[in-house]
C-alpha cells in the first residue's frame, strides 16, 4: 500500500504527507516500527505537516529528529502544523535576543 | 568506473571544452556577449558586479572570477575590462597563465571603445575555439570528476528524495577518492551541529559553526527577520515551515561522508574529498562558487522546479516531486519517486550512473535549451 504520509524520525512530532489528504481522514503511519493512526483534524496537501501529538505553544517542534521551530499556540493532535502555529527560532533580527546562538 | 573528459595541462580533466569570455565588469558584460555571440563554442560568464565594492568584495570577485576562469572544462580565457573599473584584470590573468591555460586580455578603454574591442575579441577567441577543438576526450577514472549540488525552489520533497539522492551519489564519488563540493551557508543554519560533527577535526567543526554565525549575524545586526527571505514564499506553499527545517533537508545532498574543509567564496579546495564553500542560498552565485571551487558536474535538486543552469559546468536537474516532474519535463534531468525512499542507495547509484553520461558529453536539459549563460557573482555588501 502506498504511504500517505511518512515520519522520518521515532523522535518527531509531526508527520509529512505524501498525498493530498482530506479532513477528517485517518492516517496510518508507522513510527519507530509500531503502527500509529491519526485522525486529521482539516485537509492537508500533499508536502505539508500535521501533528502527532498535542503540542503546547512554546514547545519544539520536531522533525528528522531535530528542532524545526516553536509552536506559537497550541496544537492539537492530527491539526496542520505550519507557518500559522509555528516559528522559526533562526535568524530573527526582530527580535534579537543578544547574540545568535 | 570510467569517463571520457579533456585533461587539461595543470593535470585536471574537463567535462566539457569551452572557450570563456569573462567581462571584468558589469560595464563589460555586454561586449563580452557580443564576442560570445561571434563565436561557437565560446561561453560568456554574464554577471553584474566589478565596482563599487567594498575591499572585502572586490577581493572575493578578483579570486572568484580567477578560479572560475581555471575550472577544467575551460580551455581558454579571453578577459574584458573596462580600464577604469578596480577589478585586477592583469592578476586574473597571470592567475590563469600561471596554471598553463591560455588567456588573453582586452581592456576596453585602450583598445578604443565596444565595435573595435568585439573585433579583436572574436578574432581571439576564434583562434582558442579552433586550438581547444584539437583537444579530444580521453577515458579517465571517475575519481577525476569533482561534484558540485545546489538545490533551489525548494519543497518538503527536496530534503526526503532530491537532496538525499544527491547525497548517496556524492558517497559514491568521495569513496572512489574523487572531491565533491556543496554550499549555501544560510541553509545550514539549524543543521550546522550536524555538520560540524562530520567534520574531519574540531577545529574544522568550530570553523562550520562559526560561518553559519557569521551569516546569522548579518540579520541579526540588520534587524531583519529572516523569516521574510528565507524560507522563501515558494518554499512555505511547498509545506517548507522555518528555516531550520529547510537546513535539515538540504544538508543531506552533501551526503554523509566526513568533511574535510571549508572555505571562503571564490576559493578552491587544497584537500580531496568533501568540502563545503561558504556561499549563499541564492542559487546563481552559489553555483559560481561551486563552479570556481572546481566542480565539473553540478547537481540541482528542485520541488518547486527550476531551469537555472551554470555557464561552464554542465547541472544535473533532480526532483522527488512526481508533479513538477510532470509539469517541467523540460527542466527536469531525474526523477526520485518517494514510493522507493528506503531504497536511496540504488537511486543513488543511478544518479552516479547518470553523472558519468553527463561528465562524457550528455547534454543536461539546461544546456540544451539554453538556460545556462547568466550566473552571479556574490557581493556581501554594501555597494559603494
Amino acid at each position: 500500500m502506498e504511504r500517505k504520509a511518512i515520519v522520518l524520525n521515532s523522535k518527531d512530532n509531526v508527520a509529512t504527507a505524501l498525498a493530498d489528504l482530506a479532513a477528517g481522514d485517518t492516517i496510518a503511519l508507522e513510527v519507530d516500527k509500531k503502527p500509529v493512526s491519526i485522525k486529521l483534524v482539516g485537509p492537508i496537501q500533499f508536502g505539508h505537516k500535521f501533528s502527532l501529538v498535542d503540542i503546547k505553544a512554546g514547545s519544539t517542534i520536531l522533525k528528522y529528529g531535530e528542532a524545526i521551530g516553536e509552536a506559537t499556540k497550541d496544537i492539537k493532535v492530527g491539526e496542520h502544523v505550519h507557518v500559522q502555529n509555528v516559528a522559526s527560532t533562526r535568524g530573527r533580527g526582530d527580535i534579537v535576543k543578544g547574540a545568535a546562538k | 568506473m570510467s569517463f571520457w573528459g579533456y585533461p587539461r595541462p595543470d593535470g585536471s580533466i574537463g567535462t566539457r571544452n569551452y572557450v570563456a569570455i569573462i567581462p571584468t565588469v558589469v560595464c563589460a558584460t555586454a561586449t563580452a556577449r557580443q564576442v560570445s555571440d561571434n563565436v561557437k563554442g565560446s561561453v560568456p560568464f554574464l554577471h553584474h558586479q566589478g565596482c563599487a565594492l567594498t575591499p572585502d568584495d572586490l577581493a572575493m570577485a578578483n579570486r572568484t572570477l580567477m578560479n572560475l576562469a581555471l575550472n577544467p572544462n575551460i580551455a581558454a580565457v579571453v578577459l574584458i575590462s573596462l580600464g577604469c573599473d578596480p577589478m585586477d584584470i592583469d592578476g586574473i590573468a597571470e592567475g590563469i597563465a600561471r596554471e598553463g591555460k591560455p588567456v588573453e586580455k582586452l581592456v576596453i578603454q585602450q583598445v578604443g571603445g565596444t565595435i573595435a574591442t568585439v573585433e579583436k575579441g572574436t578574432k581571439i577567441a576564434r583562434q582558442m575555439v579552433s586550438d581547444a577543438s584539437r583537444v579530444l576526450r580521453a577515458e579517465f577514472d571517475d575519481a577525476q570528476l569533482m561534484f558540485g549540488a545546489e538545490c533551489g525552489g525548494s519543497d518538503t520533497t527536496s530534503g526526503l528524495g532530491g537532496n538525499p539522492a544527491i547525497g548517496a551519489a556524492f558517497d559514491i564519488l568521495v569513496k572512489k577518492g574523487g572531491r565533491a563540493v556543496f554550499s549555501e551557508t544560510t541553509e545550514f543554519i539549524g543543521a550546522e551541529h550536524l555538520l560540524a560533527r562530520r567534520a574531519v577535526t574540531p577545529e574544522v567543526g568550530a570553523q562550520i559553526t562559526a560561518m553559519v554565525r557569521r551569516y546569522e549575524e548579518r540579520f541579526l545586526e540588520r534587524g531583519v527577520d529572516m523569516r521574510g527571505t528565507n524560507p522563501t514564499k515558494g518554499n512555505i506553499e511547498g509545506g517548507l515551515t522555518t528555516i531550520e527545517e529547510k537546513s535539515l533537508g538540504a544538508i543531506s545532498k552533501g551526503g554523509t561522508e566526513t568533511i574535510q574543509e571549508i572555505y571562503e567564496y571564490g576559493e578552491r579546495p587544497s584537500k580531496g574529498g568533501l568540502t563545503i564553500v561558504d556561499g549563499p542560498g541564492f542559487d546563481a552565485p552559489s553555483l559560481t562558487a561551486m563552479a570556481a571551487a572546481g566542480a565539473t558536474v553540478m547537481f540541482f535538486s528542485t520541488g518547486r522546479g527550476t531551469p537555472l543552469g551554470s555557464p561552464f559546468v554542465p547541472v544535473v536537474k533532480v526532483t522527488a516531486n512526481g508533479a513538477t516532474f510532470e509539469k517541467m519535463k523540460d527542466n527536469i534531468d531525474f526523477y526520485v519517486n518517494l514510493a522507493q525512499k528506503d531504497h536511496m542507495g540504488e537511486i543513488g547509484a543511478d544518479l552516479y550512473a547518470e553523472a558519468l553520461q553527463v561528465a562524457s558529453g550528455k547534454q543536461t536539459k539546461a544546456e540544451i535549451l539554453g538556460q545556462d549563460r547568466d550566473n552571479g557573482l556574490f557581493i556581501v555588501g554594501p555597494l559603494a
